[in-house]
Formats: C-alpha cells, structure tokens, sequence
C-alpha cells in the first residue's frame, strides 16, 4: 500500500513537472495560482479544519504576505527569492498577535471578529499615512522575475511564465510536506484534539492557548507566504485585491476541497481558479451564485468536501478488492 | 462646537440605521442564537425590490409596506428552506451556510439589476424640517422610523400573545414545545421579522449610500458592533449600540483619525467589546459549566 502511495505521489509530481511545457503560457499561469491557492488554503485549513478556529478573514493575512513581497522588492530592492521567507516570518507574528485577543472567542464570535478583520482590511491599506510604503489606491507594481541564468548555461531555456511555476512548485512541495509533517506529529494531534474537545485536551496536559494562538500563527504564515508568491505572480498589489470576498473564497475553496484534509487544499484550489473562468461565460454575476450554490450543495450533502469523498469513494473500492481476495480460497 | 454638534446629528441619523440592522441581527439570535452574515445582503435585496415597484410607478409607501410584507415572507422561506437543515449542525456549517447566501444574494441581485450605482429616493422632504441647519429631514425621518420600528417591536413582545410565545421560544424551546408552541415556525417567524426589520434599514439608507448590490457591507460591520456593545441579546441594547456606534463613528471619523479609518472604528470596537466585556453593555452574562 504504502508503495502504492509513493508511485502516486511521483506520478502527480511528473505530471506537475510536465505541465508547463504541455499547456500554454496563459494556462501555466493559471497553475501557478493553483499552487498559490493551495497554501493559502492548506494554511486556513490548519486552523478552521484541523483547530477548528473559524477565519472569515484570512485574506488579511494574504494581504499582509503580498505587501511585504512588494515592499520588500519595490522599497528595498530584496530578491523575489528573500522576500517569501520574510514574508512568512511577519505573518506569523502577525498570526500569532491575532491569535492572542481570538484565544478568548469561540466558534461564532471569533467568525465574526475575522469577518470584521476582511471588511475593514482595504480601507486600512489605503491609510494615507502609510501611502509611502504602499502606494495608496494605485498599489504598487513589481517586475516579474527572470529564469535564473545558471537554468541557461545548462541548456534549460525557461520563460518566465515557466519559471514562476517551477519555483511556486518547489514552494508548495516543502509547504505541504511542513503542513504533513506537523500536523501527523504531537502538535497536531494537540490541535485536533482542542477542536474535538478543549476541556480533555486541556486535562490531558495540552496548552490550550499556546497551541491555539500558535497555529493562528502557523496557519498565517502560510497564507503569507501564499500572498508574497500571489504578488509576485501578478505582478501588482492593490488594497481592492484583497477585500471580503478574497476571504469566502478562501472558505469556500476549503469547504468544497475538504474540510481537515491536506490534499483538500489542491481541489479547492483548482475549484476556486477554473471554476470562475468556466461561470464567467454565463454571466459576470454568476461566479458567485454558482460559488454559493456549491457551497450550500456541498453542506448539505458532503460535509467531508471533495477530498472527503474520494477517500470514501477509495475506500469502498478497496473494499471490494479485500472482500474479493477473501472469497476466492 | 458647531462643528461637533453637527457630527453627533448626523451620527444619530446614521446611527439610527445601524440600530435597525442591529434589531434585526438581535432577532435573530434571541431565537436561534445564530449571528445572521447575510442579513445585509438580504436589507440590499429587499431594497432593491423597493427600487423596481417606485420605478413601476407604485406611490412610495405602498411600495414601502409592500416590500416590508415581501422580506417577511422572503425571510420566512429562507428559515424553513436553508436554514432548517443545518439548525443543529456544528456553528462552522452554520456560519458557512450564511456566507453562501450572502454571495447568492449579492451576486443575483448583480445579475438582475447590473452592479451600476442607481439613486433611491427619500420619502421626506427636500428643505429641511422647521428651518434647522443641523439635520435633513431624511435623516430626522430615518431617526424617528427607527424609533417606530423598536416601539413596535416592543409592544408586539411585551402585549400579545405571539410575542409572548417568541419570547418562550428563545428562552427554553423543550418547555415550549410541550405547552404547545409550534417552535419552528415560531422561528421562521423570527426571521421574517428580521427580514422586514432590515428592509426598513435598507430603505432609509439606500437614499444616503444610494444603490448598489455591495452597498451595506460597512453598514453590517458597524451593526454588528452596535449589537455587540449593546449585548446581542438585548434588542434595548442593540439600539443603543447603534445610535452610539453612528455618533462614534462620525465624531472619530471627523476629528480624530479621519474619514479613511472609518472601518477601523468598527473592527477595534468589534475585537474590543468581544475580548474585555463579551456580554455588551445590556447583555446577559453567560457562565457555562465545564
């Protein structure tokens, strides 16, 4: 089985590799957001699925991470390459200090304290006393970066689309194994065992508060680092970017991907950039009404989300494979 | 002075709006002890409903009552419809449950009416009432809507039997259902109130913030507020949130730290009443058993 897992494992890696030369520079493009998504989502997913915190504004926190990319590379003149790791560590201060006040809300007061946090977050990005650092209304522009030039001197010719892709790739596969590998770990388990029941997990020795601020702050750090690559990708930042919505459609990636699950993140995350592409030929409101109906329908009726259901789907196979093996001696 | 006098008018005059959104979360979570995301995007829709009968040639107030009467239903239906199969489901569907319909509702009203701004119009006159330079007389009429509404609200609780039964409901449904009240339709009844109390919001601010589908995401925050240092679970408490959220804002917004940070007033009032006093200035301290 195990063996089986890893052959899976290197073929999605091929294909990943694969993709760019395959699709078009556009559609490159598309995938890298995919990846961004992912993190972004697997970073929400570690504090509402696996703590069970409910964030309705973790788009502040991607706004935060893009910002400081920009900043960073506008202001500073930092490589695109520095500003991912320092825009991980500010979020993850920001996360935890958030954390901190969110420690004393449950359940619905702290939806509502997020919620507050995504609708006020533009209007704070455009403060003019900070227009300095981020360019007010207009944002600020930054370049795409070059393939590196050693790629060249060994015969691979990338574009920058592809370049971007590869790097985001490399991003997201350490983002996912640090995600894999804290949360099937003690501090995991710490967490999951706050959100199915914080008065044992506190009995049986876990600090409550210290793992709960701490993995708002985990969890922030992910969706910064999403939001620094998301800057560079697009190349632009704007406080408009980053209003409400880009928050329910961090819910809604995470809900219809699979809520606790680490491969629900790259469902949403596809659900979330093609769904729109596929609406948007009906109509320009529809995105959202098909967004909300999916929600709504996946609720109701696959709570798990689509992470949830393959699981399930598999398991049953396998099932029948075991029970098939059984009958034959 | 005057200057400040005119700040805390027009923050009364908007304050009264957030107190009617305010009511309307409060209702709904007197009875379901849900906070209603959505019930903003509902007031928008609601007004733009308005919008279509004014421009169909309909008088103002009959399109006024009508719409009033359309919310209710609408609120009603969206109680038993959406809202019922996840009435006991953990508060993250709850919560999810609600942003879905507000993205339904903002996006389709999008779809319908196209997301260009559009003017409503004021039942009030133009010219100022008895010659004051303070207040319009929309802002002076939107006040004393507001103070209708809750005196309404008020008698429906406190004499009927109805109201009598809500307040039942909220307060031990087991107990209710056994002496005989319908619970769930007591709670769909609920929301149509809700429905019909935001719809009034909508109407008195829509000539202000004029039309468009993402006119009352500010006017949401700062309801939430109001109801949060009001205690959300004291209608009372609600309206006085909001008038005192409304003259906060605008005196802030004015004098101290400009009109850009608005938002912000709402957000440190939100996180602030949350962490130090949970329960608002009205609310009932809660004490769970461990």
């Amino acid at each position: 089985m195990n063996k089986r897992v890893l052959a899976g494992y290197t073929v999605l890696l091929l294909i990943a590799c694969a993709l760019p030369f395959v699709v078009s520079e556009y559609r490159t493009f598309q995938f890298t957001l995919v990846l961004i998504y992912s993190i972004a989502l697997l970073g929400l997913n570690i504090l509402t699925g696996f703590n069970g915190q409910i964030s309705l504004g973790h788009g502040a926190f991607y706004a935060i991470g893009a910002y400081c990319a920009a900043i960073l590379m506008d202001k500073a003149g930092i490589p695109y390459w520095a500003t991912i790791p320092a825009a991980g560590a500010v979020c993850l201060v920001a996360g935890f200090l958030f954390g901190l006040p969110a420690l004393r809300l449950e359940g619905l007061y702290l939806a509502l304290a997020t919620f507050a946090l995504g609708v006020s977050l533009p209007q704070l990005l455009k403060y003019h006393h900070l227009e300095e650092w981020t360019g007010g209304v207009q944002g600020i522009v930054i370049t795409k970066p070059d393939a590196p030039e050693f790629l060249t001197g060994l015969g691979v010719a990338l574009n920058q689309d592809q370049w971007l892709y590869f790097f985001t790739l490399a991003v997201t596969i350490v983002m996912f194994l640090l995600a894999w590998n804290l949360l099937r770990g003690r501090i995991g388990r710490a967490m999951m065992a706050i959100r199915d029941n914080h008065v044992a997990a506190e009995a049986m020795g876990v600090d409550n508060s210290m793992v709960k601020s701490l993995t708002f702050g985990v969890s922030a750090m992910f969706t910064g680092i999403a939001g620094a690559l998301g800057a560079i990708a697009v190349q632009f930042v704007a406080p408009d970017s980053f209003n409400i919505f880009l928050s329910i459609t961090f819910l809604i990636g995470i809900v219809i991907g699979g809520l606790s699950s680490i491969s629900g993140a790259l469902y949403g995350a596809l659900f979330i950039q093609f769904v729109p592409n596929i609406a948007d030929e009906i109509s320009k409101a529809a995105p959202w009404a098909i967004f909300g109906l999916f929600l709504l329908g996946f609720i109701y009726l696959m709570p798990m989300g689509v992470a949830g259901a393959i699981r399930m789907g598999l398991a049953r196979l396998t099932r029948k494979v075991h029970n098939k093996q059984a009958e034959k001696p | 002075m005057d200057a400040l006098l005119h700040q805390v008018l027009a923050g009364l005059a908007t304050g009264g709006i957030y107190a009617s959104v305010a009511l309307a979360l409060v209702m709904i979570y007197q009875a379901t002890h849900h906070v209603n995301f959505a019930q903003g995007e509902l007031a928008m829709f609601s007004t733009y409903i308005a919008w279509s009968l004014i421009n169909a040639g309909m008088p103002y107030w009959a399109a006024f009552f009508l719409t009033v009467a359309f919310s209710f239903v609408l609120g009603v239906v969206i109680e038993r419809v959406v809202i019922r199969p996840v009435e006991n489901s953990p508060v993250l569907s709850v919560v999810v449950v609600f942003i879905a319909l507000l993205v339904i509702l903002n996006s389709v009203t999008g779809w319908i009416y196209t997301f260009t701004i559009k003017t409503f119009p004021s039942p009030f006159p133009e010219q100022p009432l008895f010659g004051n330079k303070y207040m319009s007389s929309h802002e002076i009429g939107a006040i004393c809507i507001t103070m209708v509404v809750l005196l309404l609200l008020y008698g429906f609780f406190r004499f009927t039997p109805l109201g009598l039964a809500m307040r039942a409901a909220a307060q031990n449904p087991e107990s209710s259902r056994l002496v005989g009240i319908r619970v769930g339709w007591i709670l769909a009844l609920g929301w149509g109130l809700a429905a019909a109390i935001g719809a009034v919001a909508g109407m008195m601010v829509a000539p202000i913030v004029f039309l468009d589908p993402n006119m009352m995401g500010g006017v949401l925050l700062y309801a939430f507020a109001a109801a949060l240092v009001g205690g959300i679970d004291s209608p009372g408490g609600a309206v006085f949130g909001g008038f005192l959220v409304g003259v906060l804002e605008n005196v802030l917004g004015a004098f101290v730290i400009g009109n850009e940070l608005k938002l912000a007033v709402a957000l440190v009032l939100i996180i602030g009443v949350l962490t130090v006093r949970p329960s608002g200035f009205f609310g009932k301290v809660h004490v769970t058993r461990v």
